[in-house]
């Protein structure tokens, strides 16, 4: 739906790595340091205190003190016995995780062909699927609700995750990264006698693997936080996403608000985790989905 | 009969056989429900009954439906209030943080961090900040300084910022990473030259970044103009009790769609709802395409 706005001439790794600074700090750099970490904490807030208040006892949770008193897992193991949570937690993983699969090697299988064959119907087929990124899903989700229902999908996984099993974004982006994969490389596994589909497999595919990985950092994150569509096709709880499960559970009658805290920590916690540990490498996909996707 | 065949053609082959089913996917899970949304948009139709031909009845119901124009005010106060603020204050901070070093990574990360967060989870977080006391920690911090209450979720005027906040909060991280990307592709002779000719820096701010950014801040300004008009998930569970409310004060189009078409089940009219949306969402594309162009 966006175009690209062309940055040249440095690459995403150069734009992100930081050049020492020789130069001894000056009192207006350290007031903007403390600006901005001050700044940057206000950011972190909300995650603070919705884990903060997940590991509070029910008497403590309106002080608006941040560390607990006594820290306890209570809630936690309250929200995981009750078993919904859990339920939700497998569906959402089993989601994410096919949907990630299936548009690592349908997007990249396109992206590939549309980029290194030279084929009757390519421009069209190369525009048709480039528009589809002008159509909002909020427009599609009333004939994909009828055709669910005729096919008998509604309220299965398949019903889930029909819709995003191939993304045009995904596809540009791999298009575009397979622009750096020379052709003589192609070319040279063609003499050797290796077929086209192996040579989309063993040649091209290991040369853009930290664009799948993006790739497959998008979608999974993508799937994982989807609302609108699970929250249609779904209809009985135990076919819920995280999310959809976390909405409705919230809005029970009486339940208390460090159980909603512990249930949003739940769904928020794993991506938090996955992107404390590929941080450089998360910052750098973003960097480079946001300018070629 | 496949050996028989030249390169060329086998390259044919190969390409077809590599594209059949994603065109069959785009063809029927994207272009035949396009298809499909218009045309409903035309028909009457409740799920059960017959589907029947409306005409432009449905354009016509929602032209004189009052409460399609609050959505459509309120779609666009999303936009008006959610994109100028996002885009200044991720500006700031990426101007900033960029002449930073000390620590970079870590503050990037602490702006970052909430573009990771589920919009489900996090609208339930603020949801519970915007409660009235004893509950709500915005309201218990006001009380401990001796500030009166604030009704941020039950007032008609209140609702709507307080609904979009986190929408911007979530988005930030985002916008700030890209701002610095385009910060770091500025050639550095550019500000080397302003610096031997005593330039000051409000003159380099904005006789050579600014201008230098404006890609950026077009892909920027349209990528969350979007975001901010098909909003969604935080309106939806920060007033579950009353969806859209109070007195439809934060409905935006989206969640109308959702409630004509899956509480109400007037096929017809959210499908006309739905083209509405596709029609706003492609002039504001075509607006950013005329922009970069003109580069």
């Amino acid at each position: 739906m966006v175009a690209t706005p062309d940055i040249p001439r440095a690459s995403s790794a150069a734009l992100l790595s930081s050049k020492p600074d020789k130069r001894p700090p000056n009192m207006g750099q350290i007031i903007r340091w403390l600006l901005l970490f001050i700044g940057g904490v206000l950011m972190i807030m909300p995650i603070a205190y919705m884990i903060s208040t997940s590991l509070k006892w029910p008497h403590e949770v309106y002080n608006v003190n941040l560390i607990p008193e006594e820290p306890t897992i209570e809630n936690y193991t309250y929200v995981l016995e009750d078993g919904r949570f859990y339920m939700w937690f497998v569906n959402s993983i089993i989601i994410a995780t096919i949907t990630t699969i299936s548009n690592l090697l349908f997007d990249s299988l396109v992206g590939y062909t549309l980029c290194k064959f030279r084929f009757p119907g390519r421009t069209i087929i190369f525009i048709a699927i480039l528009s589809t990124l002008m159509i909002p899903t909020e427009m599609l989700v009333i004939p994909w609700y009828l055709m669910s229902q005729s096919f008998g999908w509604l309220d299965s996984y398949w019903g889930i995750m029909f819709p995003g099993m191939m993304t045009a974004f995904g596809t540009f982006l791999m298009k575009q990264f397979f622009e750096s994969v020379p052709d003589d490389f192609i070319e040279a596994a063609r003499i050797d006698g290796l077929n086209e589909l192996q040579i989309w497999w063993t040649v091209a595919m290991p040369l853009v693997k930290p664009a799948l990985a993006a790739l497959a950092i998008f979608v999974f994150l993508g799937n994982w936080t989807a609302f609108l569509w699970p929250l249609i096709v779904t209809n009985s709880v135990d076919m819920y996403t995280i999310p959809v499960g976390l909405s409705g559970f919230g809005d029970e009658a009486d339940v208390a608000w460090e159980l909603i805290m512990t249930g949003a920590a739940i769904s928020t916690i794993p991506t938090l985790i996955v992107f404390l540990i590929f941080q450089r490498f998360i910052i750098r996909g973003v960097v480079m989905a946001g300018l070629k996707g | 009969m496949y050996r028989n065949l030249t390169i060329r053609q086998k390259q044919i082959v190969w390409a077809w056989a590599f594209l059949a089913l994603p065109v069959l996917f785009y063809g029927v899970i994207r272009f035949y429900p396009t298809g499909n949304a218009i045309l409903i948009s035309f028909q009457n139709w409740n799920l059960l009954g017959d589907r029947t031909w409306a005409g432009l009845e449905n354009y016509q119901k929602l032209w004189n439906d009052p409460v399609f124009w609050k959505v459509f005010a309120n779609t666009f106060l999303y936009l008006l209030i959610g994109t100028p603020i996002s885009l200044i204050l991720s500006f700031v901070i990426a101007y900033h943080l960029d002449k930073l070093r000390f620590m970079h990574g870590f503050l990037r990360m602490l702006y970052f961090l909430p573009f990771m967060t589920s919009a489900v989870a996090m609208a339930w977080v603020w949801r519970w900040f915007y409660q009235g006391v004893p509950i709500g920690l915005f309201n218990n911090l006001l009380a401990s300084v001796g500030i009166s209450q604030i009704e941020f979720l039950n007032s008609t005027t209140n609702a709507l910022p307080a609904v979009l906040a986190p929408a911007v909060w979530a988005g930030l991280g985002f916008q700030v990473i890209i701002f610095m990307a385009g910060l770091r592709a500025i050639p550095t002779s550019y500000y080397e030259a302003a610096k031997i000719d005593g330039v000051g820096w409000w003159t380099v701010l904005t006789q050579i970044t600014l201008p230098l950014l404006r890609p950026t801040i077009v892909f920027i300004v349209v990528f969350s103009s979007i975001g901010f008009l098909r909003i969604f998930d935080h309106v939806f569970n920060m007033t579950t009790n009353n969806p859209g409310g109070p007195l439809n004060a934060t409905k935006p189009l989206v969640l109308m769609i959702y409630d004509t078409a899956f509480n109400g089940f007037d096929m017809g009219y959210a499908a006309a709802q739905t083209v509405v949306l596709f029609t706003i969402l492609l002039i504001v594309s075509l607006i950013q395409l005329r922009l970069l162009r003109s580069d």
